[in-house]
């Protein structure tokens, strides 16, 4: 391991060198490398698609739509930006500054890190990466060693599309993650659990380097009371949010769902149907859905599962395939609110139904517990969605859908509490990764007098107005004629 | 006492979850109270800042007072504008939506302040912290005492002392403090506690603002309004606090042929300002107290420093007064060029060639506030392209701070997170995206099971193109 230490801290001090030659800050270099990444996914998603088949059972339809696809329209849209992103935003200033000029440049921060996680481990970890560049920096990318094949490859293939000097891939697991993060970086940006969160966060605070936080939580979805084709569309879109992404492994999945009591049973048998068409009827012969991505965890899940109150519970589903580590999409309904499917994150296939006498009681039992990244409300009640708007707090709010705020550019994604803190997306992608610089640019004349000692009251008197922007008070006062005008307007 | 600490946070829990903090009338009611009694006491706060500091009562005013007030009067603008929820583009990937982002409050926020404005620094935050509709825990700091005591007799008197509490104390209160959980902690001080701070939010996943300081250069070319440019700088230094000021200048870098011209410059206008004996100038700030008086003359009495100094020097430890003093081609390695000052000394080195002056400072930890003075475009451009700063100012010195449109805040060693106008205000939120959705327009191409055909669909949405949607519709 020692020469590894070695080996890293020689990395570093190469980033900060070429960081500091500035190449990484021009349009060119950031618009080359944004191309290299469209190109690599353009001419390797076979491979990709083998990686995450590998790694996690990854459909290719799935891949498609939550991996390679994520980082094509992140990149395209960041190529669609820059330019704007990267030109200094003007301020204004008051007439007593004048003349002045005042702007806010944003500004790379310098080398930042990277840690990719597992279950999207080609867009969780490029879509940073994409903010990063674009911002100008230089860049160290650690993939989740919980999915080799996919790190392996963006360590073997990346170097070939992108700038290999300024851009760095690292590939290890826990030792390799604690070696970097006794190093200073400029940012660090982490998706994962709360728990290594604060390791993270820790760490850095060595350095006081600002970290992005991405991590989890319960994402509820509340589910109003609907009938015919919307009922249709909204279980639909449950299914396709818990299911559909990584099978449940996902931070912005569904975790459980919170329905009215007459109207659950229509619920779970809907969310049967959907499950036996979409996935199939068995355990050993289910299809476009994700396995577990390793023993750990289907272990954990199953813990969750047999948890006596819990497998009492299972309303649906719950069979295991060990030797391929794929878990049936099991629905639960009304599981003990103690036991820990309901107090920690699910991360996985199984789908708890919480049932309530009245919807409006889902927002107490949201605010009972930690902050979540994402709420799903499926309801046309306006009155319902303002109260949820306003009485809850989380990363995000999608109504009547679910997953699907993740591809809007034009909103932030990331969370607050304990689902984290720091944003990305679109603008907030390279924001993450700039520093704003405030310039304020001076002439030397006029000059204000007033503005230096040795001080009197007249100048005290002077200050007064100029802050109140009082420009007339000003000019009597300057004048002489102030106390004669306004008696008793001093203060 | 950490009891007490808890129940304070408990408290302020309830309060804040009983939705009182968030409404819009709540948050006025708390600016115009701030505003009231900064213009009610005026006096007496001047008179703290005197007694904790020696501060003038024009910078009392200028730098303290009348900086609360007309950031209450802009929040009070503006406040309406920022609470509206954003409308966002959608694209044709989540056809048909529609799209906010909404800011929301945190929750219940901790704000430690520091001494040398220890009303502003204590309010201003508040203001950013109340505006953005949180309930907050003050933390004045004890080394300014006087002003601690009146912020917590103003504060319980004018303010909802339900939602907005001030706790006093030092090491053993902040210790307790810091180990309840915050929604936010804002910070202003060194980066020694900072780090400290950082530590402590990670064990709750808080995120922090941490406004610390720096060594803030000043370049000074020759070409450039010598009078105007040495009264700027004195106004930034010695007519801030003494220098006790994150923003203030901490050192001047000017060529080797203009330092004489630039130190007479210094000289000549200083007395104009101070006079004779500055040391005994009531326009003054003193030093806050002898442990940093001791440091600041251990600066001045070091070996390769004391032979250096060109202006002043003169104290008066009874006072806590050190005389404005400079000192010229201080040795890289000595604590004046090492540590950052915070106080009345301002250290000259010089470079060849001016350009090097970017080099010099790069070459540094990243500080607050640069200043770079020339009547020189291209050494202007070449200034703010390459030297990384919180803010910097042109031809000016801590100008910068005054400006509600400009960001205040550092980076690299001088700090994370930025306030000041807007950005005060987004410092408290949370932006929550939010996202609304019909129930038509469904992508079938979502949903297992997935096909060859699902995938064709999906490549041809995100390319963009019309026609390829199409035909992947279509089957072809």
């Amino acid at each position: 391991m020692e020469g590894f230490e070695e080996r890293l801290s020689h990395t570093l001090a190469g980033l900060k060198q070429v960081f500091r030659s500035r190449k990484t800050r021009g349009i060119d270099w950031r618009v080359a490398q944004l191309r290299g990444l469209l190109k690599f996914i353009a001419e390797n998603e076979d491979g990709i698609f083998e990686a995450l088949k590998e790694d996690l059972g990854k459909h290719s339809v799935e891949a498609y739509r939550d991996e390679i696809g994520i980082v094509k329209k992140s990149a395209d849209h960041a190529l669609l930006h820059i330019k704007k992103w990267m030109a200094p935003k003007k301020g204004q200033l008051p007439l007593l500054l004048f003349p002045s000029r005042a702007e806010v440049l944003p500004e790379p921060l310098g080398i930042v890190l990277i840690f990719g996680s597992w279950n999207f481990p080609i867009s969780l970890t490029l879509d940073p990466l994409i903010g990063a560049i674009s911002a100008g920096n230089t860049v160290v990318i650690k993939p989740s060693e919980l999915a080799p094949a996919c790190s392996s490859l963006l360590c073997r293939t990346i170097p070939y599309y992108l700038d290999s000097e300024a851009i760095k891939i690292i590939e290890g697991g826990c030792d390799v993650a604690e070696q970097l993060l006794q190093l200073q970086w400029d940012k660090i940006f982490f998706t994962g659990s709360p728990r290594v969160g604060r390791i993270v966060m820790s760490a850095a605070a060595k350095h006081l380097t600002p970290v992005t936080l991405e991590l989890g939580g319960k994402c509820p979805v509340i589910l109003d009371s609907y009938s015919g084709s919307d009922f249709k569309v909204a279980v639909k879109r449950i299914a396709g949010g818990k299911w559909g992404p990584c099978a449940g492994q996902a931070c912005i999945g569904i975790d459980y769902v919170l329905v009215q009591h007459n109207f659950a049973p229509l619920l779970v048998e809907s969310l049967k149907h959907c499950i036996k068409r979409f996935y199939g009827e068995s355990v050993k012969s289910l299809q476009s859905i994700c396995r577990i991505v390793n023993k750990f965890h289907f272990d954990r899940v199953r813990k969750l599962l047999e948890e006596p109150g819990v497998a009492a519970s299972i309303f649906y589903g719950g069979s295991l395939d060990e030797e391929n580590l794929m878990i049936e999409p099991t629905i639960l309904l009304d599981p003990p609110l103690d036991a820990q499917i309901m107090t920690e994150e699910i991360f996985g296939p199984l789908l708890p139904i919480v049932t309530l006498d009245a919807i409006e009681e889902s927002i107490d039992f949201i605010n009972a517990r930690p902050k979540p990244l994402a709420i799903y409300a499926f309801t046309k009640n306006k009155k319902l969605k303002d109260r949820i708007l306003q009485e809850t707090s989380s990363g995000s709010v999608t109504f009547n859908d679910a997953m699907i705020q993740f591809i809007c550019d034009s909103l932030p994604f990331g969370g607050v509490g304990q689902s984290g803190f720091g944003r990305y997306h679109g603008k907030y992608s390279f924001d993450t990764f700039s520093h704003e610089k405030a310039v304020l640019h001076r002439s030397f004349f006029p000059e204000l007098e007033p503005r230096y000692p040795p001080w009197n009251d007249f100048k005290l008197e002077f200050i007064r107005l100029a802050y109140n922007l009082d420009y007339i008070g000003l000019l009597l006062l300057l004048l002489g004629l102030r106390r004669l005008f306004m008696p008793n307007r001093s203060r | 006492m950490a009891l007490g600490i808890e129940g304070v946070a408990t408290e302020l829990r309830s309060v804040y979850a009983s939705g009182k903090t968030k409404t819009f009338q709540w948050r006025v009611s708390q600016l115009k109270a701030i505003l009231r009694l900064t213009t009610d006491h005026e006096k007496e706060i001047a008179e703290a800042l005197r007694s904790d500091l020696n501060k003038p009562e024009h910078e009392a005013f200028i730098h303290e007072i009348a900086a609360i007030s007309t950031t209450c009067k802009f929040v009070l603008k503006e406040l309406r504008k920022w609470m509206t929820p954003e409308k966002v583009k959608t694209t044709m990937n989540t056809f048909p939506s529609s799209a906010e982002i909404v800011s929301e409050p945190l929750g219940v926020v901790l704000i430690v302040s520091t001494w040398n404005y220890p009303f502003l620094l204590s309010l201003d935050p508040l203001i950013g912290a109340i505006a953005a509709g949180n309930a907050v825990v003050l933390k004045p700091s004890e080394v300014a005492p006087a002003t601690s005591a009146l912020l917590v007799k103003l504060l319980g008197e004018y303010m909802d002392t339900s939602a907005v509490r001030v706790v006093e104390g030092a090491v053993p209160e902040t210790t307790a403090l810091l180990e309840q959980k915050w929604d936010k902690i804002f910070y202003t001080g060194n980066g020694r506690v900072g780090r400290i701070i950082l530590a402590a939010a990670a064990k709750h996943l808080t995120p922090v603002v941490l406004e610390l300081g720096g060594k803030c250069p000043v370049v000074v070319d020759s070409n450039t309004n010598l009078k105007v440019t040495a009264r700027r700088i004195i106004s930034g230094k010695w007519g801030c606090n003494s220098g006790q000021t994150c923003v203030s200048p901490d050192y001047v870098i000017t060529t080797k042929e203009f330092a004489s011209t630039l130190v007479d410059a210094f000289s000549s206008e200083l007395e104009a300002f101070y006079g004779k004996d500055p040391v005994h100038s009531n326009d003054l700030s003193s030093i806050v107290n002898s442990r940093h008086f001791d440091r600041l003359t251990s600066y001045l009495d070091e070996d390769k420093v004391s032979g250096k100094i060109v202006i002043g020097g003169q104290r008066d430890r009874a006072n806590l007064k050190i005389a404005p003093t400079v000192v010229l081609n201080a040795p890289e390695d000595s604590l004046i060029m090492t540590e950052e000052i915070f106080g009345p000394l301002l250290p000259i080195i010089t470079v060849n060639k001016i350009e090097d002056s970017i080099r010099l400072i790069s070459s540094r930890e990243k500080p607050l506030a640069a200043y770079l003075f020339t009547n020189d475009k291209n050494l202007t451009e070449e200034f703010i392209r390459n030297v990384s700063t919180g803010g910097m100012c042109i031809n000016d010195t801590t100008l910068h701070l005054v400006e509600p449109t400009l960001p205040f805040g550092g980076v690299g060693e001088s700090g994370m997170g930025a306030y000041h106008g807007k950005f005060s205000f987004e410092a408290f939120s949370h932006k929550k995206s939010v996202l609304q959705r019909g129930f038509t327009g469904d992508v079938e191409a979502r949903f297992p099971p997935y096909t060859p055909g699902k995938l064709k669909f999906l490549k041809a949405m995100l390319s963009g193109s019309i026609l390829r949607i199409l035909r992947a519709l279509l089957g072809w």
